[in-house]
């Protein structure tokens, strides 16, 4: 296989395994969230910054692998 | 089509080259400098027009800092440099998706091809300018740790010889402190470059009204990725002052 292909090949695998644990991760965290807020509807204002908060701290899991994806596509 | 992850030089002052977020980065500063002065130009009791929505601004920077550090001390003197990292970080965000930034630039051959090199690029969607701003929240840790409960018991985290399993924790937190910068660095800029990056593909497959909701994505996107800088360096502050034998 030649460099090229071999880097498209590379780019994907990091992005597409990258992308396994950060979708449980927020899948889990919007799941106890939601839980949480039917339980306790009053407490919903207080649940749902920290909601989006942490979402985005898996999320940052997710663009390493996005950026390590762009790293070898276009360098 | 062409994505450069590094800011490329459109200046060069002699040895120094000036490069398209430097260039941003310093419009930010300006534009931030002049709202000030507006703001602040004729201050009234009550306020109106751009000082009360400054206010407002600064009063909601003021909550946040209270809700993570409950020392009123301590928030007076960690707050300019939390507000500060929050303002700068979300305007250089927001900057970086006003029209024209990044798409208006000159012609450059490059390895032998010919490409647009944009003249503004956001300030975070450098490395550069991600990396400075996590190493100065890991340095102000270290100095508001040593400045609150002194160096022998600050220095006790990192550098304990009571028995060995306190002596590689500490190493280990010695290695989690250096891995802070990296952290910190590749979410900032992993989040703006990458929201950049979707906004030229998604671009070129469909230039009308498809990418209007990414864009709004990327102002949200923006606004929370400074908050969270904001709020992990608030929380390490805070933990900072805790001494070791406390937990």
């Amino acid at each position: 296989m030649e460099a090229e292909s071999l880097k498209a090949f590379a780019a994907v695998a990091a992005i597409a395994l990258g992308t396994i644990a950060p979708a449980f991760g927020i899948a889990m965290i919007a799941s106890k969230g939601l839980e949480a807020m039917g339980r306790n509807p009053e407490a919903a204002d207080k649940i749902q910054p920290s909601l989006i908060l942490t979402c985005a701290f898996v999320e940052a899991i997710a663009v390493y692998a996005l950026v390590i994806a762009l790293i070898i596509k276009f360098v | 089509m062409h994505i450069s992850i590094a800011a490329n030089p459109v200046l060069s002052l002699g040895p120094v080259h000036i490069t398209n977020s430097m260039l941003a980065t310093l419009s930010v500063l300006i534009i931030l400098w002049l709202t000030s002065l507006f703001a602040t130009r004729k201050m009234e009791l009550v306020p109106t027009g751009l000082q009360n929505v400054t206010e407002l601004g600064i009063e909601k920077l003021i909550g946040l800092t209270n809700s993570v550090i409950h020392d009123k001390k301590y928030a007076e003197k960690v707050f300019p440099l939390i507000a500060t990292f929050f303002i700068f970080i979300l305007f250089n965000n927001w900057f970086g998706l006003v029209p024209g930034v990044g798409s208006i630039g000159f012609n450059e051959v490059i390895e032998g091809k010919e490409v647009m090199i944009p003249l503004l690029r956001a300030g975070t969607a450098d490395l550069n300018t991600t990396i400075a701003l996590g190493i100065i929240v890991v340095v102000m840790t270290q100095v508001f740790g040593i400045a609150a409960i002194g160096v022998f018991r600050y220095g006790k985290k990192f550098i304990n010889f009571s028995n060995p399993i306190n002596f590689f924790v500490g190493l280990i937190e010695l290695a989690s402190e250096l891995v802070r910068i990296i952290s910190f660095s590749f979410r900032l800029f992993g989040n703006v470059f990458a929201g950049e990056v979707l906004l030229i593909v998604l671009g070129s497959i469909a230039p009308y009204i498809i990418p209007l909701p990414f864009y709004f994505m990327e102002l949200f996107v923006g606004f929370i990725q400074a908050l969270v800088f904001t709020m992990l360096a608030l929380v390490f502050f805070s933990m900072a002052t805790m001494t070791h034998d406390a937990h």
